[in-house]
């Protein structure tokens, strides 16, 4: 399978996931709302340029800002994790060539620690800007805090079970520089 | 000139992220004003219609539970009726007389529309229903919409075939109610906190209220018709510093499986709103 056609199955994939199962769960507790449809820009390949990779964060942010009719908030937050993609690798790719041998960013291609720093960091720019944009129409700073912390813990369990379940085989690749 | 090129070619990627944040702030911000029109009528169609699919799913589970809603609204409605209210009318004697007034005649204000839940969701701070009822079915923003349990929200979007309800369980939803024993005036919010319970302030302390009692909506709010169940007086929250009392009410409405609900048409709202915005800007 194409690279395009395996992400474009996934971008459907990943908010069908999240509006018609995640949305629709009962609350356990108004400070967490389970996300996990940002995943997807998290798995994009890494040889996308930067200025395509930042229009694909926000027209994916805005189809499911569709569902939720909140225009722009998704959008905003997934814009940003999509623009500070590259940076994140940049800093935390740890064999030399790593992101020229490998598709895309995963366990295998960047070793656990390195790829779970890179989840959690993405993961906490993503929810901080989005409950920012949340509390400046309502709330207190704990209510920020609170749910910021909350999210972000049943994000990473959530991503975990992912990476767990649907195990991605990236194939080492020479000769590709 | 030259320089200028350079600093924008070295920092296309910043600058095109700076526009696309600008473009979705200003999406998230100015939303009410312009972005409906233009954006929401193709994607509201397109989301409701996915929605619709869906709840077919989950409907199928439901049924056996929206039967029973639809058998004891039907048993209320069934004692309403004219012919179980008996007793000749005696101290009521027709005269007539010169002067006609009609004072039988009656104008039908509150019209019901019947319409198909499709997307509700309950866990977030701002939340909204969709229902498979649009414009082509006389819906129109600023419509009343009731459950058969209690009053449900107001609709602030419509595309040709769905509308977007503005659930009572969003952060920024206001109604005017009253208390059923009583008649005193406040206003029901959310505070977000848990889609069982709402809060009602600015009930006088002058009002007797008791845990339990009755809220039901007001004729001022002119969305929903009098004496629709709101809920019912959970907590009374007594602020000393105050002279009113803040109440914490438990929804009449069971938000979590609504499958059908009715959008209230008031025949008479435009001719109310333009009267009273006329007088608004008579004073200005």
């Amino acid at each position: 399978m194409s690279d395009l056609l395996k992400n474009t199955i996934r971008f459907f994939l990943f908010i069908l996931v999240q509006v018609f199962i995640l949305f629709k769960m009962p609350p356990l507790h108004r400070y967490i709302t389970p996300y996990l449809y940002y995943l997807f820009i998290l798995w994009l390949p890494f040889s996308m340029p930067r200025m395509s990779l930042t229009l694909t964060g926000f027209f994916y942010g805005l189809c499911l800002d569709y569902f939720t009719h909140t225009p722009g908030l998704h959008a905003a937050a997934c814009t940003l994790i999509a623009y500070l993609r590259p940076f994140v690798i940049n800093l935390l790719i740890s064999q030399e060539g790593a992101d020229k041998n490998y598709g895309s960013p995963s366990i295998t291609s960047m070793g656990w620690a390195p790829y779970g720093t890179y989840v959690f960091v993405l993961t906490l720019f993503h929810h901080i800007y989005l409950v920012f944009l949340e509390w400046m129409s309502f709330g207190s700073f704990w209510y920020f805090i609170g749910k910021i912390t909350a999210t972000t813990g049943i994000s990473m369990v959530l991503i975990l079970l992912t990476e767990l379940l649907f195990f991605r085989k990236d194939k080492f690749r020479t000769n590709t520089v | 000139m030259r320089n200028v090129f350079l600093f924008i070619r070295r920092y296309f990627n910043f600058l095109f992220f700076l526009v696309l944040q600008i473009v979705s702030l200003s999406f998230l911000f100015r939303y009410n004003k312009f972005h409906e029109a233009a954006f929401m009528g193709v994607a509201g169609e397109m989301t409701g219609r996915l929605n619709e699919k869906f709840n077919n799913v989950g409907y199928y589970f439901k049924l056996k539970m929206t039967n029973e809603e639809l058998v004891r609204e039907n048993k209320r409605l069934n004692q309403l009726l004219r012919e179980n209210l008996e007793g000749p009318d005696s101290n009521r004697k027709l005269v007539s007389d010169t002067t006609y007034t009609d004072s039988l005649k009656k104008i039908l204000k509150y019209v019901y529309l019947e319409a198909k839940v499709v997307g509700n969701s309950v866990n977030s701070q701002a939340n909204f229903l969709t229902i498979h009822r649009g414009a082509a079915e006389s819906v129109k923003p600023n419509m009343g919409v009731v459950s058969s349990q209690g009053i449900v929200g107001t609709v602030v979007n419509v595309s040709e075939n769905y509308a977007v309800v503005m659930s009572l369980l969003h952060r920024q939803y206001k109604v005017v109610v009253k208390l059923k024993n009583g008649g005193d005036r406040g206003t029901v919010e959310w505070d977000g906190l848990s889609p069982f319970f709402i809060t009602l302030k600015d009930i006088p302390k002058s009002a007797r209220v008791n845990i339990g009692d009755t809220i039901v909506t007001s004729q001022t709010s002119s969305l929903f018709p009098p004496n629709i169940m709101v809920g019912t007086v959970h907590e009374i929250i007594d602020d000393k510093s105050s002279n009113f009392y803040s109440l914490r009410l438990r929804t009449a409405t069971n938000f979590f499986n609504l499958e059908y609900v009715y959008v209230i048409q008031n025949t008479q709202y435009e001719e109310q709103k333009r009267i009273e915005d006329s007088t608004r800007k008579k004073f200005q």
